[in-house]
């Protein structure tokens, strides 16, 4: 009787408790489905259809667009583009930033003041920051190619010369994100315990083999969330190419991204079905990385 | 002087040179502000600080934007996004850290799944829904992607499990039920991550830029990001107004940051760091 009692009681509880988690989790849940699962299907729906303007008249036209997509030239530029973008950005980014924070990483007065310059371009409007490097750029009356002309150089075309200007663009998404990937940087340095670094100087290495002996290591795992996550945010560059190159520009074609290509059919050109299928293309790329990652994160991560 | 202190000073000077390389541009936003157009634009002799600082440049950006509007909206927009997100996430990720439920694995792998996708995938429906709704042009339409949180339920997932059991079970045998447990002991406790992940949301949410461009397109809805790239678009030659304009956009995260400076580098540490 007794035992028999207590089983009930038992899933009374258990039920209880059930019921209190799906309370918990439905508005999340709901959410999820709505706003992006139900999304990720319709999206690929929509790759198979050709929409008139404003979304009237949706044709199903099956595989044309990805075979339009696979012929298109334009599409395999601003793959390229994004991918010169991302080579650029996320390496020259995270080597910058873990120099700054290895240097942080120490008593110093001005500490916190430097950590808080170098992160602020991470607050500043990513409008306001192209805007303001636009103006830097400008080749007649830019403070760069003023700067060079002190030293007779230039005028440098920045952002309008097609050889150069993803490279100007990248610089612009180096220095918004340099204080980001530092200050995770800075927080993973400081769960290296001293003695590390204690017992590498008894065995006699200097502060540059100490940080490719001990730094590099311990932190890889914190080195490989940033670059991870830095390599997929840069796939999606948007922001500052939208903002920097007019459609007037000569250098458009050899600077526009994917997700700049998905937002000009879908939202300018008013041809969701092209732009869902550019996005689907973007998904996959970033699918191949992410699976390529998780073969590298057993090989190269040290968890301890 | 020590060989120590030798390198502290060139450690500082080095940090110095790269903290004003990376001020210059803002530096540059503040003279040009201030400048007369002319004077922006001249090249010989070249002007670095403004002959008189004008205000004209603001001026002329005040009557092109409506500032204070935008404000209100960017606000409304970020107070929106940030009470949803932590509202939902925190209860989806107590739920999900401490409490056992029938099909809490598949539940959790659709947040997981969440994450790996690019946003980009979602906008199309999403703009969608908003037209069948009607609400183009409203605040509601600005909040509308970020009513929930895949990210910020994993992050609060996180640290619901991070925290001790101990107080949990003792205020279960005092006699609360599951929802007073986590309104009155718990809650408290995840007050850091909360935090986090409200700074995570709010300067994301100031950050963005695509999703404002497609669904506010009536400049009295816009926050700044989207009606500031509206205005390049229409007057770009003038630059004193171009930075002035970006100046008042930037300048009240900037100062919300300079005073919570702290929890900002640590809550987009912790957040940034758990994913």
């Amino acid at each position: 009787m007794g035992g028999k009692n207590k089983t009930v009681r038992y899933s009374a509880k258990k039920r209880n408790e059930a019921w209190w988690g799906y309370l918990m989790v439905f508005p999340t849940i709901l959410g999820l489905i709505v706003l992006n699962i139900i999304p990720i299907f319709q999206t690929i729906y929509q790759s198979f259809f050709k929409t008139g303007d404003f979304g009237k008249g949706n044709i199903f036209i099956g595989l044309e667009n990805y075979i339009d997509l696979i012929h298109d030239s334009s599409v395999w530029q601003a793959v390229w583009n994004t991918i010169r973008y991302t080579l650029v950005e996320v390496p020259i980014s995270i080597v910058i930033a873990l120099l700054l924070a290895v240097l942080l990483n120490r008593k110093m007065k001005c500490r916190v003041a430097f950590r808080t310059i170098y992160f602020l371009p991470m607050i500043a409007a990513p409008a306001a920051v192209a805007m303001v490097w636009r103006w830097l750029y400008n080749s007649q009356f830019g403070l760069l190619n003023h700067i060079l002309g002190i030293f007779g150089l230039g005028p440098v075309n920045w952002i309008s010369d097609p050889k150069i200007a993803i490279y100007s663009v990248a610089v612009v998404g180096i220095w918004s994100v340099i204080g980001y990937n530092m200050v995770l940087f800075l927080a993973g340095l400081q769960e290296i315990p001293k003695d590390y670094y204690e017992a590498a100087r008894i065995d006699g290495a200097n502060a540059v083999q100490q940080f490719f002996s001990v730094t590099i290591p311990l932190l890889s795992p914190t080195l490989f969330f940033v670059l991870v996550t830095r390599l997929i945010a840069a796939l999606q560059v948007f922001d500052v190419i939208y903002m920097m190159m007019d459609l007037s520009n000569p250098a458009l074609e050899e600077t526009q991204s994917l997700v700049y290509l998905f937002y000009n059919y879908s939202f300018i050109e008013g041809n969701k079905g092209y732009g869902s299928t550019i996005v689907i293309l973007l998904l996959m790329i970033i699918m191949v990385i992410t699976l390529f990652q998780n073969y590298l994160e057993k090989k190269w991560v040290h968890y301890n | 002087m020590s060989k120590r202190k030798a390198t502290n000073v060139l450690v500082i000077v080095v940090l110095s040179i790269g903290a004003i390389v990376m001020l210059v541009p803002f530096i540059w936003m503040v003279l040009t502000a201030f400048k007369s157009v002319t004077e922006a634009t001249q090249v010989n002799p070249f002007v670095i600080f403004p002959s008189k600082w004008l205000l004209d440049g603001f001026k002329s950006a005040i009557t092109k934007m409506d500032i204070p509007q935008l404000y209100w909206n960017t606000v409304w927009m970020i107070v929106g996004r940030v009470v949803f997100a932590v509202l939902t996430a925190t209860m989806a990720g107590y739920a999900f850290a401490r409490l056992e439920f029938k099909g809490k694995k598949f539940l959790f792998s659709l947040v997981i799944f969440q994450m790996m996708i690019p946003t980009q995938i979602f906008i199309i429906p999403q703009y969608l829904m908003i037209n069948a709704l009607g609400a183009q042009n409203t605040i509601f339409a600005l909040i509308f992607p970020g009513l929930v949180t895949a990210f910020g339920t994993f992050l609060m997932r996180q640290n619901f499990i991070n925290l001790p059991k101990e107080l949990e079970e003792s205020a279960r045998l005092d006699g609360c039920n599951i929802g007073q447990t986590f309104l009155f002991i718990m809650l408290p406790l995840a007050k850091s991550g909360m935090v986090a992940l409200g700074i995570f949301t709010a300067l994301f949410a100031f950050k963005d830029l695509m999703w404002p461009l497609v669904v506010n397109t009536n400049q009295a809805t816009m926050p700044l990001a989207s009606a500031l790239a509206k205005l390049q678009g229409t007057f770009s030659s003038d630059y004193p107004e171009l930075m002035a304009a970006s100046l008042l956009a930037c300048i009240p995260m900037i100062v919300i940051y300079l005073i919570f400076q702290k929890q900002f580098v640590e809550g987009i540490a912790t957040s940034g760091g758990k994913l």
